[in-house]
């Protein structure tokens, strides 16, 4: 039972302490999404989706 | 159309739904008969009533309609469901006008106290969550749905997914709003605050919220348009987070299942933890980002401009999302909350400056090179000035939220003034502007009846507008400064009623605003009935006949 007790504190003490630079990377992750410039031309393609629908 | 006929049966979705209110008509009249208090017998006959009827639209829909379900294309060209959008459009302007209404009568009496003319259910307590609930979930709720259901079909090019869910939303939840109205009038509320209704409400709200979700989901899993429209994410945000606010809000064990009072599961800080992680979040959510999906497909649409950046879009959307859900705690500074815990509202409030200025930013900049627009077309106007005062708003919000700010500000009126820029100012006019456009694009027409009227509208609306806030932050602040006002010996300057003295003149004026913006909205209701009374038809061209994109 302590056994446990120590696993699951380690493990809710790990995601507690993680999650912050982990929501951090994928924020950033999202930016450098956003500015690829690879994604620029279908971003621009979608800037115009409202004007271009039936 | 002489396609060989086929046999004509009822779908497992209509044959299952009239029995689930053919049963739940028969357990409400048990529940009514039973019930332990009025409104709880009310509300119970109420619900048998809306029950049987609901058999009865479904059972009649059936024999209506013809036999086949109606495509989801006609000749390569999606099927739009438009039914569903028209009647939540018809709700959002009636529950505005009610909603505007009732504010003005409980400004009055805040004014003129006799006005509540000693009746239980007149009093200021019960009619302003009327009020509250009436603009913020029955007009922006039924704005939302309604924008929501149009914005994901023309996004996706897809028809909307269900044949009964869409009604099913729409009548739910307009039931939803009724239920919980008449409850406040008669006094059955969980006290708190923006999340009154008891726990029936809450779960009827709780069936009707995910059939919505679904209903979206599968609209925009079948698209026809490989993106996904920015719009879209910012309906989902909302619909999604709002099923999580509701849920963690409100748990409640109810003290008999047939009467209208519980207790909520969350005792102490942690209830008021809760309820301003779901206050401020429905503000986010409810009042921000599903206001924010309108404003990123009909300004577009309107101005005739694509969005002004795309890529600004997503990191205002993400930014969003990352950062609102932690701001709640700003409304519990000075109280029993952690200091920590404050301190870490305060600060993702502050930065949530940068989304709300990137997307007021990129809102107003979709008009570069259509500003001339905003000369002629006053409902794009109404557009524009409603991201102007999102950026006002969402500028002023967190700069209440610094602490020695909210000490001024706090439980002053000042805090009316914030919530009523970005209400009557943000919510309120890109709600009227989407309306403006929605309503002859559902029904078909040409254009609006009048855009003289708009513009009559827009100008009444903004006077009432500004009268409103600056009279509460002159009332809000000289209310602060006088709370804190000591004599050279160390004693309070000034006594409470004293201060209620100096607000006086503040009410007046208030409700002077308030009365303007609602003679606003009353000519806006007749324009769009005008509209779809003696509107123009729009001419359909044939399909070969359509020019070349």
């Amino acid at each position: 039972m302590k056994a446990i007790l120590t696993v699951h504190n380690l493990a809710s003490d790990l995601v507690t302490t993680i999650w912050t630079p982990v929501f951090v990377a994928i924020f950033l992750a999202i930016i450098a999404y956003a500015f690829w410039p690879r994604n620029k031309a279908a971003f621009d393609k979608a800037a115009h989706l409202p004007l271009r629908e039936e | 159309m002489s396609q060989p006929s086929i046999s004509k049966s009822m779908t497992i979705g209509e044959s299952g739904l009239a029995v689930v209110f053919a049963v739940t008509a028969f357990l409400c009249v048990i529940a009514s008969a039973k019930a332990l208090d009025a409104p709880f017998a009310f509300h119970a006959a109420l619900s048998a009533a809306a029950s049987v009827a609901a058999v009865f639209f479904i059972v009649n829909r059936y024999f209506e309609r013809p036999a086949a379900l109606p495509p989801q294309e006609i000749n390569g060209r999606p099927n739009y469901n438009m039914g569903p959008i028209k009647f939540a459009s018809f709700m959002a302007m009636f529950w505005g006008i009610a909603g505007f209404l009732v504010g003005l009568i409980i400004a009055s009496q805040l004014a003129w106290p006799a006005l509540n003319f000693d009746l239980p259910w007149i009093s200021f307590g019960r009619l302003r969550p009327l009020h509250t609930s009436a603009v913020i979930f029955a007009f922006g709720g039924n704005v939302l749905i309604a924008t929501s259901f149009y914005v994901v079909q023309k996004s996706c090019r897809a028809r909307l997914a269900g044949d009964l869910a869409p009604w099913f939303v729409v009548l739910g939840y307009n039931f939803f709003i009724l239920i919980a109205g008449t409850g406040y009038l008669l006094g059955v509320t969980q006290g708190k605050e923006y999340a009154e209704p008891e726990w029936y409400s809450d779960l009827w709200l709780t069936i009707v919220w995910v059939v919505y979700l679904l209903v979206f989901l599968v609209t925009v899993i079948k698209r026809k348009e490989p993106h996904i429209f920015v719009a879209n994410w910012f309906y989902l945000a909302f619909i999604v987070t709002i099923a999580v606010l509701h849920l963690g809000n409100n748990p409640a064990l109810p003290v008999s299942v047939f009467g209208s009072k519980s207790y909520v599961a969350w005792g102490g800080i942690q209830d008021a933890m809760f309820q301003w992680w779901y206050g401020h979040n429905a503000v986010g959510f409810f009042l921000t980002a599903g206001f924010l999906a309108i404003m990123y497909y009909f300004i577009p649409k309107r101005a005739d401009r694509p969005i002004y950046s795309y890529r600004l879009s997503i990191i205002h959307f993400w930014a969003l999302i990352f950062l609102y859900i932690w701001a709640g705690p700003h409304h519990l500074h000075y109280t029993a909350l952690p200091d920590w815990t404050q301190t870490l509202g305060m600060t993702f409030s502050i930065m949530l400056w940068m989304p709300s200025w990137g997307g007021m930013i990129n809102g107003l900049m979709t008009l570069s090179g259509a500003w001339d627009k905003l000369r002629t077309d006053p409902v794009l106007r109404m557009l524009v000035v409603s991201v102007a005062f999102y950026g006002m708003s969402t500028f002023e919000g967190p700069m209440m939220s610094i602490k020695v700010v909210n000490s001024l500000s706090h439980y002053t009126d000042w805090t009316i003034g914030h919530v009523h820029s970005g209400a009557l100012g943000w919510v309120g006019f890109v709600s009227f502007g989407a309306l403006y456009c929605l309503v002859p694009w559902a029904w078909n027409r040409k254009g609006l009846y009048s855009l003289k009227l708009v513009n009559w509208h827009f100008w009444i609306a903004t006077l009432g507008i500004v009268l409103y806030i600056s009279a509460m932050w002159v009332s809000g602040i000289l209310q602060g400064l006088m709370w804190r006002a000591y004599t050279s010996l160390g004693f309070l300057e000034y006594s409470f009623i004293e201060t209620v003295e100096a607000m006086h003149p503040f009410y007046i004026i208030r409700a002077a605003g308030g009365g303007l913006f609602l003679i606003g909205s009353l000519i806006m209701a007749y324009n769009l009935w005008m509209t779809v009374r003696v509107g123009e038809q729009e001419v359909q061209l044939p399909v070969a006949l359509q020019p070349a994109e």
